[in-house]
Order: structure tokens, then C-alpha cells, then sequence
């Protein structure tokens, strides 16, 4: 072990695999945030450069532009299978935030979670991969690497599996599905190291002066349009990002709104199956 | 100072964490404890005190540190934490994961779950309670789970008027217990968390303590030393040929490995040596040590699968039975009785197994032992136990190497319980040929194929015939041609390890175990390459070539 973040990724591609074995049908969902492209670039040292499933994009339709057209391009560059789903039944009654048609957290669900649902039943998948981390909030913080949801896809957090060893749930009934979570235990810090070191491509906007930002603004979290807002400060690549991050002490969700309303509104979405 | 000097001069660099679980009876203050450390080191985000404020007030309750971790709305309701939770912390020392465990009796598999993944640990023990239920059993489980760096914290200090004869009291009645189960700790230390006594700085009200406080404590554990220079262990997860190369991975558990190195495979005991190490977007190291995921080739092709694991040939010899010695402690709702079938995981491999017979049953809180006629093992309990399993399994004792000497037990989808190998029968290769009779593995190991029987259809020409029976032969495979008047040495052939060829009349036999194979047309001759691969353990690698 060199340093810390082998032991990171060595403990990640390890997951990785064990779910590679396991799971018959098995996809990644795919955010194309900066963990999702930390997730790809780990699937990849997995599998010996190779993408032996689809990468699941839920995509919402109000994602910030750059997003989509990087998905597609990697898509087409590295080769990969990818899977999209838009709810469109709520996109074209404009049933959404944005259109001032539902709150945030009804957005989320319609959008969010209820595509997400339709795309893992469509498809029957046993285990989705998924990229959160536990530093993230404080329901993350009490997952496990391998989180079972039941029939409804809902998560039962106060009866989750013991995870100890190393040894995880693979073993699961029927119409239940897994999510597996690969990047449990790194931190904000850690993507960016990694990113930093493995040159890893991320969605430019994360930079400042790309896309929309202005020389002073960038984002530090990528959601959809109406409800990420940008951070100030100038971080042109990755080795500054880290200089702002050692000294700043908000958390990184803080410019996701959904995550900002009422106290449990986010625990709910999270139980009813968003990641 | 140019732009990128200064970058890289400030640049944060992480290192590996310490891991430190907060363990103890419910009420204790854990949870406290957490949130009382964050804001006295100036660790808690911009903003979270504010909410944990609001929260609060909305309950209509005191301000409540534990509120923190406590994320789940539930947990804040009813002020108990149900879940285990990370968090993280630096100290000007070095970087700490803190994982805040549950105290409740009926959380227990939670705080196996967080206290599994610690490298040391803070036990509390409220002093106005004094030692509980849990509070033992916490301590008992992490000797278990192998945690050596025990600190036993005496919490609510201010419930005790601060004094030091109650201190003395609470840690002479614990280093009691902990002696009974063999645990020193590594000191005992009292703070009042709600009140900030002993977390971040020391309390005049403490005068008479002459230790350090929280901080220090944290600062004073070691990181756990690296595995690299002992025996390998290399269990494997999978075989991938996603190309050309057919690429053997897994994790290193123990010790380390190179190209040109020879390894043995158990169960089994085949033997090859490293070809190279497979990479992708790294540089190529010569060597690879424990805790690396790794990819390698071998020089022969072999028949190894996910479970087999790979030790250094010239190094000391793994355990290899069906039969495993553990203690273990049992999480189910169910009752692991004597006698039911459940599945043990070990490093990768799954098998079949029963508790054969438990030897002590031991209550975790009281230490009370029942030596006699145990029937059952309940939830939370703690027993030495004899298993049988399906098969011979590879593993060591733990204190050899924790990845192949710990396992857990998979009761009707869910992980149940776990345990810990004490008693490996330990053989050396030589010796076993000494004191054994050879198995029928060492002879098809030798022979490099298993017995089989392949039956000729009466239609088959004599040409077909002959034609298979020098395929076979070319293939290094050793066969013999049994003829009509031979039929009762057919066994004996077989069971020595013979690939029989014979007449349509023998297949009154078919139920003998070996592989098989019926040759009717001309059209099934085509299939005996397949068989051969059968024969030569090979067959479930679909695109191999021999
Ligand atoms: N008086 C006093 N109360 C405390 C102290 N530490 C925690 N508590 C209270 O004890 C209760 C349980 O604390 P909590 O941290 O939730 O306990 P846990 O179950 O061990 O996590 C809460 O109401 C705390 O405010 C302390 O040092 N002194
Ligand atoms: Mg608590």
C-alpha cells in the first residue's frame, strides 16, 4: 500500500467485485457527479479497463446542461452501456418545481425517485450500484456497503443487516434488490485526491469560469438547475479545489436545497428509495 | 510564491484514518460524548449547531449534543440511538473516523457492525449507574471482534460531584470483569461529556485525575501495526477473461506476493507459479502486500475458483477440514440450534454447516457458563462450538490471520452471527503423506484428471471407438478399455482414478459418482474434448483452451 487512498480504492474495487460475482443483474447508477466518475474510473481498475455492466442515468430533465452532454460523451468514448430514464408522465404534465407545480421534495420523488424505482423494476435488477458516501449527511452516515431495500423499494434504516469482516448481504429474497454502496467510506477530500491523482474526468462546471460559472464561481455539488446553486471562490482544477476544501468548514449539500427543508423531509426520501 | 507553489505547499494530504468506536450501555452518553468532541475541537460544520438548536427547541427538550449522530428522526423523537454512524474528526495529531454506537440491548448486531470496523475503542460507563448489562457485554464483544486498544471512559462526572472515590469505585468493579475475560485496558478516564469536563481540556473540577483528557486519549492510540511480512494469504474472489488473459483476482489478507512466486491452492493443494500482475491505469509494482486488490496470471493453467485461497508454497501450511472449532457470538432472532442447517461465509468461500455440538455456552454480561447439554444458542449470546461442514474448507486460526481465521454465519438470507477459529488443525504437507493414506484428491492431483466412464452405444464403429480412445490417451489422460468379462473391476478402476472405456452393458453402473459420458453416434465423438475438460476440472471456464 502506497498510501491512504490505495487502501481506499483497494477496499472499493474490492466491494466492486464481490457485487460483480454476486448479482446477477447488476447496474451503476450513474449521477455524473464527481463520485459517480470516481465510481466508473474504480469500475474500471476492477475490471481491468473493462465495463461489464450499464451505467443508469435517472435523468430529470433539468439537469444542468454540461451534465448530459459529458454522460454522453464518455458514454461514447469509454464504450459503455447507458441506460436512461426520465419520468415523463410529471416532466410533460409539468407537474414540477421549476414549473411551480410541486414542492422540492415532490419534485425529488416524482423525478428522482419514482424514475429511479421504475427504472430498476423495468430492467428487474438485483443490485444497483450507487455513490454515496458517508461524510455526506446524516443518513448516509449510517449505511451499510451493501443496503437492502424490500419489495416497495423502500429501506428499512432501523433494521439494517449487520456488516462486520468484510462479509456483506448477498444473499437476498426474491423481488427485494441491493444497492451497493462502493464509496461508503471516502470523504469529500478523498474524490478530490483521487480525481487529482488518477486524472480522472469530471463534469467541467466543477471548475471556476467553466460553462455558465463565472471567474469566481463554481459548483461543488451537481444536481438539477433550479436547485444547485454555485459556491464562490476560484478553484480552476482539482489540486485547488483541495486548498479551498482543507480550509472551509460548510457542508458539501448545503447547495442542494431539497436537502434544506423540513427536518425529516430528505430521511423520508431517502426511505422510500432515493439514494 | 507562485500559484502552484503555494498550492502545493498547503495541498491537504489524508491519511489513513484511526477508527474509534464509542461503545457502552444505553443512556451512557456516546451519542453526547461525539457531539460534545466536535464542538470543543471546532469540528462541527458551519451551521449544525444552529440546527441541533432548532431541533430541539421543536421537541421542546434541553439542548441535546447527541442530536449530532442521532440523525434519524426517530432517534431524535425518542432520544435512543438505534443505528450506528460515522463521522469525521482530525485532531492535530492525525485524521479519525468516530463511530458512535448503539447501547441498547436490542441494537446489538448495530454495534457489532460499528464496532467491527474499529481500531480502538472508548467504553463508557456512566458513574452515576455505574457498570450495566451492556456495558459488559460491550466489552465482551470487543475482545471478539480482536479490538486490543480498549480506554474505559467514566462519563457524568457531574451526576457524581466530580469525586474520585466514585471513579475509583466504577473502574475497580470493571477492571473485575475485563480481568475475568482477559482484557487490560489502556486506562481509565473521567469526564462529564455534557458539561465539556475532560474532552477537549482538562477540568479544575478533575483536579485529583492526574491523566489526559478525550483528546489525548484519542492521540495516544496507535495505529494498527501492517500485515505485509507475514504468511500470504490470498483468498480468491473471482476469475475474469474478459480477454486474452484469464486473470485471477482477489484480495491479499496476509503477507505478499510477486511474479515468479509458486502458490498453492486449497483446498486442493494445486500448484503454479505467478506468470505477472495485472494492472490498469497504474504503474506496474513488482510486489503486492496485504489489503491491496490485486489481478494475477498464472504460468499453468490450473482449475482454481472463487474460495480456493493461495498461499506461498514454501511458507507454512493453511488448515484444510471440514470440521472447525470457533467461538462465536449469535445475533438471529432465531436460535442457532444444534443440528440446523446454515451457511458459513469464510474470506470467499461459502459452505454448508451445522453446530455439531456447543462445548460452553457463555452469557456475555454475567459470565455465567453452562458446560452441559447447551441445545441452542439465543441471541446475543456467546459460545464455543464444533462445526461440521459440507466440504473441506481452507482457514487458519485468527490469531494467525484475521481474514481467513473470522467467518459469519448466513441464517435464511440474513448474516447471523460471526466467529473465530481457535483451534486450526494444522498439518504440514510431508507430514500428512506420512501419517495418511493418500486421498483420492492427492491421486487425481498426481494423475492431473478425475475417474470417469464413458460408455460406447452398440452402434458406434470400431474406428470411433479407437479414435477416443487415443484423443484421451494424447491428452495425458490414463484410460483402459474394459472388456466384456471385466465388468466387476469396474469400481476398483474407477475409485483408483481410471477413465474406463466400455460397453453399453455396463451402464447398469451409471450411478457410480465418476464423471460420465454415453457415446451413441458418430455425432458425440465431437464431444469428448468437452469431457476431457470435465475430467480435468476445467469445465466451467467456458472458453478455455487445453
Ligand atoms: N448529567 C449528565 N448527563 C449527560 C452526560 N452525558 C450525557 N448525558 C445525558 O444522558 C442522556 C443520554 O445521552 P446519550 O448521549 O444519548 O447516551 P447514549 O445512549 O450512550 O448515546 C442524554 O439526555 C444526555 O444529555 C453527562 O456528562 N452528564
Ligand atoms: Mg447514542
Amino acid at each position: 500500500m502506497r498510501d491512504h487512498l490505495d487502501e481506499l480504492e483497494a477496499q472499493s474495487v474490492y466491494i466492486i467485485r464481490e457485487a460483480f460475482k454476486k448479482f446477477e443483474k447488476l447496474g451503476m447508477l450513474w449521477s455524473i457527479g464527481k463520485d459517480s466518475s470516481v465510481m466508473l474510473w474504480l469500475v474500471r481498475k476492477a475490471f481491468m479497463g473493462h465495463i461489464p455492466f450499464p451505467m443508469l442515468h435517472v435523468d430529470t430533465k433539468y439537469k444542468i446542461p454540461e451534465m448530459i452532454e459529458f454522460r454522453d460523451n464518455l458514454a461514447k468514448e469509454w464504450g459503455f452501456e447507458l441506460i436512461v430514464e426520465t419520468n415523463w408522465d410529471v416532466y410533460n404534465a409539468k407537474k414540477t418545481f421549476p414549473e411551480g407545480n410541486a414542492t422540492r421534495i415532490e419534485c425529488c420523488s416524482a423525478l428522482k425517485k419514482d424514475a429511479l424505482q421504475s427504472l430498476i423494476s423495468k430492467n428487474d435488477f438485483d443490485a444497483v450500484f450507487a455513490g454515496i458516501r458517508r461524510d455526506e449527511e446524516g443518513t448516509r452516515a449510517k449505511e451499510r456497503y451493501f443496503s437492502p431495500r424490500n419489495t416497495k423499494f423502500q429501506w428499512d434504516f432501523k433494521d439494517q443487516p449487520p456488516e462486520l469482516w468484510d462479509q456483506y448481504k448477498t444473499d437476498f429474497a426474491p423481488g427485494t434488490h441491493i444497492r451497493v454502496h462502493p464509496l461508503l467510506h471516502w470523504t469529500e477530500l478523498n474524490i478530490w485526491e483521487y480525481i487529482e491523482r488518477e486524472k480522472i474526468p469530471v463534469v467541467p462546471v466543477y471548475f471556476s469560469g467553466q460553462g455558465k460559472c463565472p471567474p469566481d464561481e463554481r459548483y461543488r455539488s451537481l444536481g438539477c438547475e433550479p436547485c444547485t446553486s454555485r459556491v464562490k471562490g476560484e478553484a480552476k482544477n482539482a489540486s485547488e479545489i483541495l486548498v479551498q476544501l482543507k480550509q472551509s468548514n460548510i457542508a458539501e449539500r448545503s447547495t442542494r436545497a431539497q436537502d434544506q427543508e423540513a427536518e425529516d423531509a430528505f430521511e423520508q426520501l431517502r426511505a422510500q428509495g432515493y439514494m | 510564491m507562485t500559484d502552484s507553489q503555494s498550492t502545493s505547499h498547503l495541498r491537504p494530504k489524508s491519511d489513513h484514518p484511526l477508527r474509534i468506536v464509542i461503545v457502552g450501555h444505553v443512556d451512557h452518553g456516546k451519542s453526547t460524548l461525539v457531539g460534545r468532541l466536535f464542538h470543543d475541537t471546532g469540528s462541527l460544520p458551519e451551521g449544525k449547531l444552529e440546527s441541533i438548536q432548532a431541533s430541539c427547541e421543536r421537541r421542546g427538550v434541553p439542548f441535546e449534543w447527541a442530536f449530532l449522530m442521532d440523525a434519524f428522526k426517530s432517534e431524535k423523537d425518542q432520544n435512543i440511538t438505534i443505528d450506528t454512524a460515522q463521522i469525521w474528526f482530525h485532531t492535530e495529531k492525525r485524521q479519525y473516523v468516530i463511530i458512535d454506537a448503539p447501547g441498547h440491548k436490542e441494537f446489538i448486531k448495530n454495534m457489532v457492525t460499528g464496532a467491527a470496523q474499529a481500531d480502538a475503542a472508548l467504553l463508557l460507563i456512566a458513574a452515576d449507574e455505574g457498570v450495566q448489562e451492556q456495558s459488559k457485554r460491550h466489552g465482551y464483544l470487543l475482545s471478539m471482534l480482536g479490538i486490543k486498544q480498549v480506554v474505559v471512559v467514566v462519563n457524568k462526572m457531574d451526576l457524581a460531584d466530580y469525586s474520585e472515590t466514585r471513579f475509583n469505585e466504577v473502574c475497580a468493579e470493571y477492571r473485575e470483569f475485563l480481568s475475568g475475560i482477559g482484557v487490560e485496558p489502556m486506562g481509565f478516564v473521567p469526564v462529564s461529556a455534557r458539561e465539556g469536563d475532560g474532552v477537549a481540556t482538562l477540568s479544575s473540577k478533575l483536579n485529583w485525575y492526574g491523566g489526559g483528557h478525550i483528546v489525548d486519549t484519542l492521540d495516544a492510540f496507535s495505529q494498527p501495526p501492517k500485515k505485509a511480512d507475514d504468511v500470504l494469504r490470498f483468498p480468491l474472489q473471482d476469475v475474469y477473461r474478459f480477454d486474452h488473459r484469464r486473470i485471477l483476482a482477489g484480495r491479499i489478507e496476509s503477507g505478499s506476493l510477486k511474479a515468479g512466486d509458486t502458490l498453492t491452492f486449497y483446498p486442493g493443494g494445486k500448484q503454479s507459479k505467478i506468470k505477472s500482475l495485472e494492472f490498469w491505469e497504474q504503474e506496474a509494482l513488482n510486489s503486492v502486500g496485504a489489503g491491496q486488490s490485486v489481478g494475477i496470471t498464472l504460468e499453468t493453467q490450473l482449475f482454481v475458483e472463487r474460495g480456493h485461497v493461495a498461499i506461498r508454497s514454501e511458507q507454512g501450511p493453511i488448515a484444510c477440514s471440514d470440521e472447525i472449532r470457533a467461538r462465536l457470538f449469535w445475533l438471529g432472532q432465531r436460535p442457532l440450534e444444534v443440528g440446523r442447517g446454515v451457511k458459513v461465509k469464510l474470506a470467499t468461500q461459502e459452505v454448508e454447516a451445522r453446530v455439531h455440538q456447543i462445548h460452553r455456552l457463555i452469557d456475555a454480561s454475567t459470565l455465567n457458563v453452562q458446560n452441559e447439554g447447551a441445545k441452542e444458542i439465543r441471541k446475543n449470546d456467546v459460545a464455543e462450538v464444533t462445526l461440521r461442514l459440507r466440504e473441506e474448507i481452507a482457514f487458519d486460526n485468527a490469531d494467525v490471520c484475521e481474514g481467513t481465521g473470522r467467518f459469519v454465519i448466513v441464517d435464511d438470507y440474513e448474516v447471523a452471527g460471526g466467529g473465530i477459529i481457535v483451534d486450526a488443525p494444522y498439518r504440514s504437507t510431508q507430514e500428512k503423506a506420512q501419517a495418511q493414506p493418500i486421498s483420492p484428491r492427492e491421486r487425481n492431483a498426481l494423475l492431473g484428471h478425475e475417474a470417469g466412464l464413458i460408455i460406447f452405444g452398440d452402434s458406434l464403429s470400431e474406428d470411433s471407438r479407437t479414435l477416443v480412445e487415443n484423443r484421451l490417451h494424447q491428452k495425458r489422460i490414463l484410460t483402459y478399455r474394459l472388456s466384456d468379462d471385466e465388468g466387476s473391476h469396474l469400481t476398483s478402476l474407477l475409485n483408483a482414478g481410471v477413465v474406463v472405456l466400455a460397453e453399453h452393458k455396463a451402464e447398469s453402473l451409471k450411478h457410480l459418482g465418476a464423471h460420465q459420458m454415453l457415446l451413441s453416434s458418430e455425432d458425440d465423438v465431437q464431444k469428448i474434448d468437452t469431457f476431457i475438460l470435465r475430467l480435468k476440472g476445467l469445465s466451467d471456464s467456458r472458453d478455455f483452451e487445453i
